[in-house]
């Protein structure tokens, strides 16, 4: 008999990875910009496009940029969340607004509501390259140097933040 | 109120699997033929109220009920009737509701074709299959509730997945699910057999027509979402090696294994207990490919929103489904006996040898699949396997596989005649190395991969020619299960040529193309006429024209497209493809860049369409092995002699 538990012994095996496999998040992506200093930009900001943002003005602060778009359905279902984080003002956020049109943007913010200090358009996704952005949305954790501590890749949740973003900002703001 | 009718269908649904489940098998345990009877009614009255179900939440997407979330998360109030249909699957829901409708349809078919079966079987049988029915059915009404109201309702829809705007999309997941869902029967019967101690050649006869047509399904499904993939993602490829794709492959491979080892235990009586482990494998594959594309363990492109207590439930569902099945397999299948003996050279042993490398490609691909996932819970680190891997091991396990195409059926059961069979296999071995090597020449550049490949597509061609001939010299009549065996076997040659041909000598150009600029590939010119824009009943697009000419004759126009989706705001790419037999011209726009200018992806792939084609012949032959007359007297005579 003992031969035939073979096939149950391998699965028992198997269950066990797929259970763990559960708790973790394949959209979590390390990104080898992460602990190197964030790329540096100068672009537009979607609410006057005469004025300029670069990551340097940031330089002793920790904050938060966060890579969307109106054409993003998956920025919609983060967005909730980043308005409560806003609401609690414990840290900057700064949109990045990703291959959109700034029209269609503003229209988003001023329907839903706006997290975000300001947001820089990066019309033609030069910037997001430079960020290695490869999925809308896309936060970015970054420390007082201004180097990338942390990269999500997917929207943020209510556990993802309450797990590992807001104890990261916790020690990073000490 | 249609929802909530259908959410209370679901709910009548569950219990009457319940019902289904648990008196029959009972009833079978205890020889109680009243308890027994009541398995097929339930099972009918069952498909009834999933039908109903189903049929309420097509409704509701239909009539654009808005005040249900999965019909304001998934549909639009302009997208088109026939996707606004098919939109009921396009949700993680929905395709849940569409499973586990697929698996009551096929238990009403079992239900009506199994007059000629014993009593307990049939009991055991339909028991077994509401079981997985209860599970599926519990598991949308606790974490996936279709029918779920939004209040207040949302003025429209957020629209359809663009990705699943295709006519394909219509009938492909259906397709494919009856393929995933029909192996249930198989394994339905194996534990039945299981339970019943009763692992004999009628059980194989029992279940042989009904995993053939799982197979098929699961053959034309497969086909379908590689050809989808092909002139739908815009990439030209037709195989990504993507974890949902080797969700469905799994399950085919050991499928097909089982549709062969269930040939050796109906006709030798051999090979019991491996026939009935394969038959748990295709179906545990089955689910285990659910759980994979429905929990988001894995990131591919099509995964549905995650949910941790989804994954949790499918991973408990399988968990007691599976193990419980190995579990009795393994008390059990020690019990069985041995059967026909077989010589080392025979019919049985180059089957076995089928088996074996059909199930090392299983685990190579169960594998790579799920090796990320290994690493990342070992905390090894995050990789990805991608198409090098599989390749890799991919291509030496399929080529003996192919090889052995051309002996095994030519192969006597039980001992085989090595000088005979060598006698008449020689000049066709002969002709397919000479031409095999010298064709590649005709084709342009000489590739040993070429050369490997129609080695192996003609052995099979010439093989399958030697075996019809020889049945028809011997005068034997009709058997639709030695032709569809050829049919589906000569399929297989036609994909490989497919493959073989596109792989080696396709042909790309990436080019920046302003109105009026031309370019040329494999000989034919590209003229490219600029974009106009257009309006669909649920996007805006560009629509590019490209004159295609060869030797300044004009060859077809296409309209590649660059869609944008109005209530999602997606970008999407429309290719436009000019098929044929020898070769597909294939154009996608990029992006557009500045001076109206774009950037324009030309493809030129020879033979591609064989790939598809094939794989049609090999499901026609599967079909044409079911109506086997065979089948249903000798099943009849069993019938009444039990």
């Amino acid at each position: 008999m003992k031969r035939f538990l073979i096939p149950l012994a391998i699965f028992l095996v198997l269950v066990g990875f797929l259970g763990v496999g559960l708790r973790l998040d394949p959209h979590e992506v390390p990104s080898p910009l992460i602990g190197k200093l964030a790329p540096d930009f100068n672009l537009p900001l979607l609410s006057d496009a005469s004025r300029h943002f670069s990551p340097a003005e940031m330089r002793g602060k920790v904050w938060l940029l966060n890579v969307w778009a109106s054409w993003c359905t998956s920025c919609r279902q983060e967005h909730e969340t980043l308005l409560e984080l806003a609401r609690r003002g414990v840290v900057p956020i700064y949109g990045m607004d990703y291959k959109d049109q700034p029209a269609d943007a503003q229209g988003v913010l001023n329907q839903a509501g706006n997290p975000y200090v300001e947001t820089v358009m990066d019309i033609d996704g030069r910037v997001g390259i430079n960020f290695g952005v490869y999925g809308v949305p896309e936060t970015y954790v970054i420390d007082k140097s201004g180097m990338i501590r942390y990269k999500l890749t997917g929207p943020l949740t209510p556990e993802n933040l309450e797990g590992k973003i807001l104890p990261l900002l916790k020690e990073l703001q000490k | 109120m249609i929802p909530e009718l259908g959410h209370f269908a679901l709910i009548l649904a569950l219990l009457l699997a319940l019902t289904q489940s648990i008196l029959p098998l009972a009833g079978a345990a205890r020889n109680a033929p009243a308890w027994m009877a009541v398995a097929r009614p339930a099972a009918q009255a069952q498909f009834l109220f999933v039908a109903i179900a189903f049929g309420c939440l097509a409704y509701s997407f239909l009539v654009n009920d808005f005040s249900v979330l999965n019909v304001a998360q998934h549909s639009f109030s302009r997208l088109p009737p026939i996707y606004r249909f098919t939109a009921t699957w396009g949700s993680h829901e929905g395709s849940l509701l569409l499973w586990t409708f697929i698996l009551a349809l096929w238990t009403l078919a079992v239900t009506l074709f199994s007059r000629h079966l014993p009593d307990d079987m049939v009991a055991r049988v339909i028991g077994v299959m509401g079981l997985v029915s209860c599970g599926f059915l519990l598991f949308m009404l606790t974490t996936s509730n279709p029918f779920i109201r939004l209040l207040p309702a949302a003025l429209d829809g957020s629209d359809l997945n663009p990705m699943l705007q295709d006519p394909g999309m219509v009938v492909h997941p259906p397709i494919l699910y009856m393929g995933y869902v029909g192996f249930s029967i198989a394994f339905a019967f194996a534990i039945a057999a299981l339970i019943s101690g009763k692992l004999d050649a009628s059980w194989a006869r029992w279940s042989r027509p009904w995993t053939t047509a799982a197979w098929v399904f699961m053959t034309l499904g497969i086909m379908m979402g590689s050809w989808w993939a092909y002139y739908e993602l815009g990439w030209g490829g037709w195989w990504f090696w993507d974890p949902t794709e080797n969700a469905s492959l799994m399950p085919w491979l050991v499928g097909t294994a089982l549709i062969h080892s269930l040939a050796v235990t109906e006709k030798r009586g051999s090979f019991k207990a491996w026939t009935v482990f394969l038959a748990i494998a295709a179906f545990s594959l089955s689910l285990l490919g659910t759980f994979l594309v429905r929990s988001g363990v894995l990131s591919s492109v099509h995964s549905f929103a995650t949910d941790p207590a989804r994954g949790l439930f499918i991973l408990g569902f399988l968990a007691v489904v599976i193990g419980g099945s190995l579990l009795l397999f393994a008390f059990r299948a020690s019990q069985v006996g041995l059967g026909g003996r077989f010589a080392l050279v025979s019919r049985e042993s180059f089957l076995m040898a089928n088996n074996i490398l059909l199930l090392t490609a299983t685990a190579s691909v169960l594998l790579g699949t799920l090796y990320p996932l290994f690493l990342d819970a070992l905390g090894l680190g995050k990789i990805s396997v991608g198409a090098p891997y599989f390749n890799a091991v991919f291509v030496p396990l399929v080529t003996p596989l192919l090889f052995l195409i051309g002996i095994g059926p030519l192969a006597r059961w039980k001992q085989a005649n090595v000088p005979e069979l060598a006698r008449r296999l020689k000049w066709g071995f002969a002709a397919s190395v000479v031409v095999a090597l010298l064709l590649p020449l005709t084709l342009g550049a000489w590739k040993p991969m070429v050369s490997l490949g129609y080695l192996l597509a003609l052995w099979i061609v010439i093989t399958v020619a030697i075996g019809v001939q020889a049945r028809l010299r011997t005068g034997a009549g009709w058997s639709a299960n030695f032709y569809g065996m050829h049919l589906a076997h000569f399929g297989v040659a036609v994909t490989v040529i497919g493959i073989t041909m596109v792989s080696a000598y396709e042909t790309e150009r990436n080019v920046r193309m302003n109105e009026g600029d031309t370019a040329t590939l494999q000989g034919y010119t590209f003229l490219f006429k600029g974009t106009k824009n257009l309006d669909g009943p649920n996007y805006k697009a560009a629509r590019g024209t490209l004159e295609v000419s060869r030797d300044g004759k004009p060859v077809t126009i296409l309209y590649p497209e660059k869609r944008t989706y109005s209530a999602s705001g997606m970008p999407f790419t429309e290719s436009a493809i000019d098929y044929g037999l020898t070769r597909d011209l294939y154009a996608a726009l990029g992006e557009p860049l500045d001076g109206g200018a774009w950037s324009v992806r030309l493809f030129h792939k020879p033979f591609v369409v064989w790939i598809w084609i094939g794989a049609v012949l090999m499901a026609l032959g599967g079909l044409l092995a079911i109506t086997d007359r065979r089948y249903r007297i000798a099943s009849r005579k069993k019938g009444t002699e039990a």
